[in-house]
């Protein structure tokens, strides 16, 4: 494009091949106006080529360059960020060169990451809006260890960004920057402060609850369980127990085994059998230590049984079969299936109640919820687990904390029903101070 | 004695939870070194405590064979099959094949194992439809919607449905997107701010049933 015009010119001065006898009357002519008409061409296309040649020059190095640590992360990291340039399209491209410290000739450098020069913008970039250290539209790479590159901590790298369209290439400054790992993820203070607030409000809740009654809705599946002790007790069959496939790091599966204790105490309190099965090994060990306590505090400790809670298998469908096999066998009146379970949660639930036994389930699962509900007398339908032990013991401390859940979900609903309204609103007025607030809440990392 | 049964376990909950709680917001590696190190505690525990776990085992089913409980066929197969493969699994020095070859070992897994797991969860496919022949008869208000709701989305996702009734397919994504997407975000709201809670009153001594032991 840039040669054409030019030759175009040239050519049209090319004297004619026609001999000057066969010029017409207007041919003789043809001198002065081709010059005025060649001259005027000539104008044009210098016009056009000294514009052509000015957008050349502003294929320009990126902008205020700055390459720095990455802020909030494990280090072996550096953060590249330019400013936006008038070539940012599609057909530009952006290269992040990285190299040794000292490096001084671009052909010492690596070309880590090529992109699209409409591409990488610091809005793009995971973070949330009060880490960020550049504006929106500004571009921003982020350099990793093992990408391409090896960079380690406490060394000194040298990196800088080229601008490159068709065959020319703009190179950025050569900047300096050592990776090094942080103490501290500011990206995570909204998760921290939300986490404080509601601590606070748990704390407070139960120190409110010292003082005053706190109301407590029923929750049917849990009044159920003395109607379920009662049954086996007069049926004089056993009550089975299951703890969920989770172990005790899980805190599904340290409510089961909360909840355990106030059941173990009326099952020795009604003398019936208590049959605890476990997956989990460090979990039967923590339930026997609790079974034990629940049939001391019944004043029974002579009933407890340290078989009351054995192992099976950690195998999930092994562990199945051999509950199905006990429920089969041993027909419990009553079976409690609290914790947190997986594709077993159907076989145990629908054999159970082909035996007749009446069946209690608590679960945070929530996607085996729906065969809990189906095949269950009474489900605890997820924090109905963990309110399970406040509500059968009804002490303060713990119904104060129930409280305090319920004052953290208000907060929550408010800050969706907050965060519709500004939402709305940002698009309506295009106005961007909403986002921030909406952020705050989202970049929940 | 109660120091060591009641105030000492309290005292390292505290500790460790505060710590593993902030070790969330150190990006730093020995942050992530510390944590990494707990995990291989706690699976080293794990493997002493299997030893419990099987102690248990061998010990609940010897009494059922001694005392020829209902049933104690079962437990002289739980010993065989036990004892069985620990004998293999010692001889073929925990390998399930040599050079391509499948040890005995490998024959226990390959051909008895996973055929067993597979019928277990093959009989689910049994059990969903008793369990959904039984919550669908439309006794009440609530199941007679559970009843419509679970026919068009059955009949959105199966190719056949949506043939005979192209709308199901387009309500089908409806419910599930809309309406049940929506319920267990919800329940999921309560369990996150339950585990929190749980975990809060754990750490800062609130809750401590899960002890044993007594209140004090």
């Amino acid at each position: 494009m840039l040669k054409k015009p030019p030759s175009v010119v040239l050519a049209s001065f090319r004297p004619s091949t026609y001999p000057r006898g066969y010029a017409s009357a207007l041919h003789s002519l043809r001198p002065c106006w081709m010059v005025f008409l060649n001259i005027l061409i000539l104008i044009i296309v210098c016009g056009v080529s000294s514009a052509i040649v000015l957008a050349e020059d502003q294929l320009t190095a990126p902008a205020n360059l700055q390459v720095f640590d990455t802020p909030n992360d494990g280090g072996q990291s550096l953060t590249v960020q330019w400013a936006p340039g008038s070539l940012d399209s599609p057909d530009a491209r952006y290269q992040v060169l990285v190299g040794d410290a000292g490096a001084t000739d671009v052909a010492a450098l690596k070309v880590v990451a090529e992109f699209p020069a409409h591409t990488r913008l610091v809005k793009d970039a995971k973070g949330a809006w009060w880490t960020r250290t550049a504006e929106r539209n500004w571009h921003q790479f982020t350099i990793r260890n093992g990408k391409g590159v090896e960079l380690k901590d406490g060394t000194a790298y040298t990196v800088t960004v080229a601008m490159f369209k068709g065959e020319e290439r703009a190179v950025g400054p050569f900047m300096q920057a050592t990776p090094a790992p942080n103490w501290f993820n500011w990206n995570s203070v909204n998760n921290l402060v939300l986490t404080l607030i509601f601590g606070g409000v748990v704390f407070f809740s139960i120190a409110q609850a010292k003082r005053s009654e706190i109301f407590l809705r029923r929750i049917p599946g849990l009044d159920a369980v003395d109607e379920a002790i009662g049954r086996s007790t007069e049926l004089g069959k056993p009550i089975l127990y299951l703890t969920g496939a989770h172990d005790m790091s899980d805190p599904s599966t340290i409510a089961a085994a909360v909840i355990l204790g106030r059941v173990a105490k009326r099952t020795a309190a009604y003398e019936t059998e208590l049959l605890v099965p476990h997956r989990d090994p460090i979990t039967m060990a923590v339930c026997q230590e609790i079974t034990k306590q629940a049939y001391l505090e019944a004043g029974k400790p002579d009933l407890f049984k340290e078989d009351s809670n054995f192992f099976i298998t950690s195998d999930q469908f092994s562990y199945t079969a051999a509950v199905d096999g006990i429920m089969l066998r041993k027909k419990p009146a009553a079976n409690f299936f609290m914790g947190s379970y997986f594709a077993e949660a159907l076989l145990l639930t629908e054999t159970g109640a082909s035996t007749g036994a009446i069946q209690i389930a608590g679960t945070d699962s929530d996607h085996q919820l729906p065969f809990f509900v189906t095949t269950c007398d009474y489900t605890l339908i997820g924090e109905e687990l963990y309110a399970a032990s406040a509500y059968l013991s009804r002490e303060p401390v713990q119904l104060g904390t129930l409280r305090g859940q319920d004052i953290g979900k208000a907060m929550i609903l408010s800050v969706i029903g907050i965060g519709i309204l500004l939402a709305t609103l940002g698009v309506a007025t295009q106005a961007t101070w909403p986002q921030y607030f909406l952020d705050f809440f989202k970049d929940m990392k | 004695m109660i120091f060591l049964r009641r105030q000492m376990p309290l005292l390292i909950t505290m500790i460790t939870g505060l710590i593993f709680a902030g070790q969330y917001y150190v990006p730093h590696p020995a942050s992530e070194q510390l944590l990494t190190s707990a995990t291989k505690w706690l699976q080293i525990i794990g493997g002493f405590a299997l030893v419990l776990g099987v102690t248990s085992l061998f010990h609940v089913h010897a009494a059922k064979i001694r005392r020829k409980e209902a049933g104690w066929g079962y437990s002289v197969v739980l010993y065989a099959g036990m004892l069985g493969t620990m004998a293999v699994g010692l001889w073929a020095n925990g390998k399930e094949s040599v050079e391509g070859v499948s040890t005995a070992f490998g024959w226990v897994y390959n051909y008895m194992m996973v055929p067993l797991q597979g019928t277990m969860f093959a009989i689910l496919a049994f059990f969903i439809a008793s369990a959904a022949y039984r919550s669908f008869r439309a006794r009440s208000r609530e199941a007679a919607v559970l009843l419509i709701a679970a026919v068009i989305v059955m009949m959105g996702r199966v190719p056949l449905g949506e043939y005979l009734v192209p709308v199901s397919g387009d309500i089908s994504q409806w419910i599930l997107n809309v309406l049940n997407a929506s319920v267990r975000r919800a329940i999921l709201i309560g369990v996150s701010l339950g585990a929190v809670a749980l975990s809060f009153k754990i750490i800062f001594g609130v809750e401590r049933s899960y002890l044993g032991g007594g209140k004090e």
